[in-house]
């Protein structure tokens, strides 16, 4: 007799198990955003002088006109927009026990991190 | 058997945030609370402080250098050094999590003395930018 898969060793494990996934993707998003960070200051370092040029070098680079530069800040803005949700997702089921408060603080949290980030796209594509 | 009828059971719950001033947290905690604080501090700092700068850095030399008038500006030095160390705190805090998430330095003296390590790195390296911000070197 083959056991089905989603049976524990006690009883039948059931659930959204978006806890574990969101857990999970906390980490990742945190190794992207550190990757990302060590690189801006490598590149930040190495870089001789903070001029205007300079600086946008750091985030408007092209490999074989690939705007590589623009998509690793897009892809770190789009990890950090993740990884703070989930945190802030947290603080509130923390300390907000109140539903309908907590709902609508949840709300807030996203529309702030989906316009932070539609805005962050705006200036990486304005340079 | 009176005894434990007179006296209910201690009951210990999760900290509330209005708590949290009368607990003596032990280094670890202080790391653990830090980290939410400089999270949610970075959150709203984002598109209010964060992103107006980037984009006034980015959009042209003229944006540039009004960047540069307006952080030279000492009481934004102070608000642009508190998020510098929330960044820090947070970066620093976070490999130490990283590090437990994976089973490394669990043992009690030496996540002890990570938290130590993760306070004095971040605020030490809060020093080295903020002596650049205030432009000693």
């Amino acid at each position: 007799m083959s056991a089905p898969q989603n049976i524990g060793p006690k009883r039948l494990v059931v659930g959204a198990h978006y806890g574990v996934k969101d857990w999970i993707l906390q980490r990742i998003t945190a190794v992207i955003l550190v990757v990302y960070t060590l690189v801006l200051g490598i590149g930040a370092l190495v870089t001789p002088e903070f001029t205007y040029e300079n600086w946008v070098r750091l985030f408007n680079f092209e490999v074989l006109s690939f705007p590589l530069g623009k998509l690793l800040a897009m892809l770190a803005f789009l990890s950090l927009a993740y990884h703070a949700w989930i945190g802030v997702r947290d603080i509130w089921m923390d300390y907000v026990k109140p539903t309908g408060i907590r709902l609508a603080l949840q709300v807030l949290t996203v529309l702030w991190l989906v316009g932070s980030v539609v805005y962050a796209a705006q200036i990486l594509w304005r340079i | 058997m009176s005894d434990s009828a007179a006296k209910p059971r201690p009951q210990f719950r999760n900290i509330n945030i209005t708590q949290i001033a009368r607990y003596r947290l032990p280094l670890a905690g202080k790391v653990s609370i830090l980290h939410r604080v400089s999270g949610f501090a970075l959150f709203l700092a984002l598109p209010l402080v964060l992103l107006p700068l980037f984009e006034r850095s980015l959009i042209s030399e003229i944006g540039f250098a009004q960047f540069h008038d307006f952080v030279s500006h000492p009481l934004v030095k102070i608000v642009l050094l508190g998020l510098i160390w929330a960044y820090l705190h947070h970066f620093c805090a976070g490999i130490r999590f990283l590090a437990l998430d994976l089973h490394k330095g669990l043992e009690k003296h030496t996540a002890q003395r990570t938290a130590g390590i993760v306070l004095v790195v971040s605020l030490a390296l809060t020093v080295v930018f903020g002596l650049k911000l205030f432009g000693v070197f």
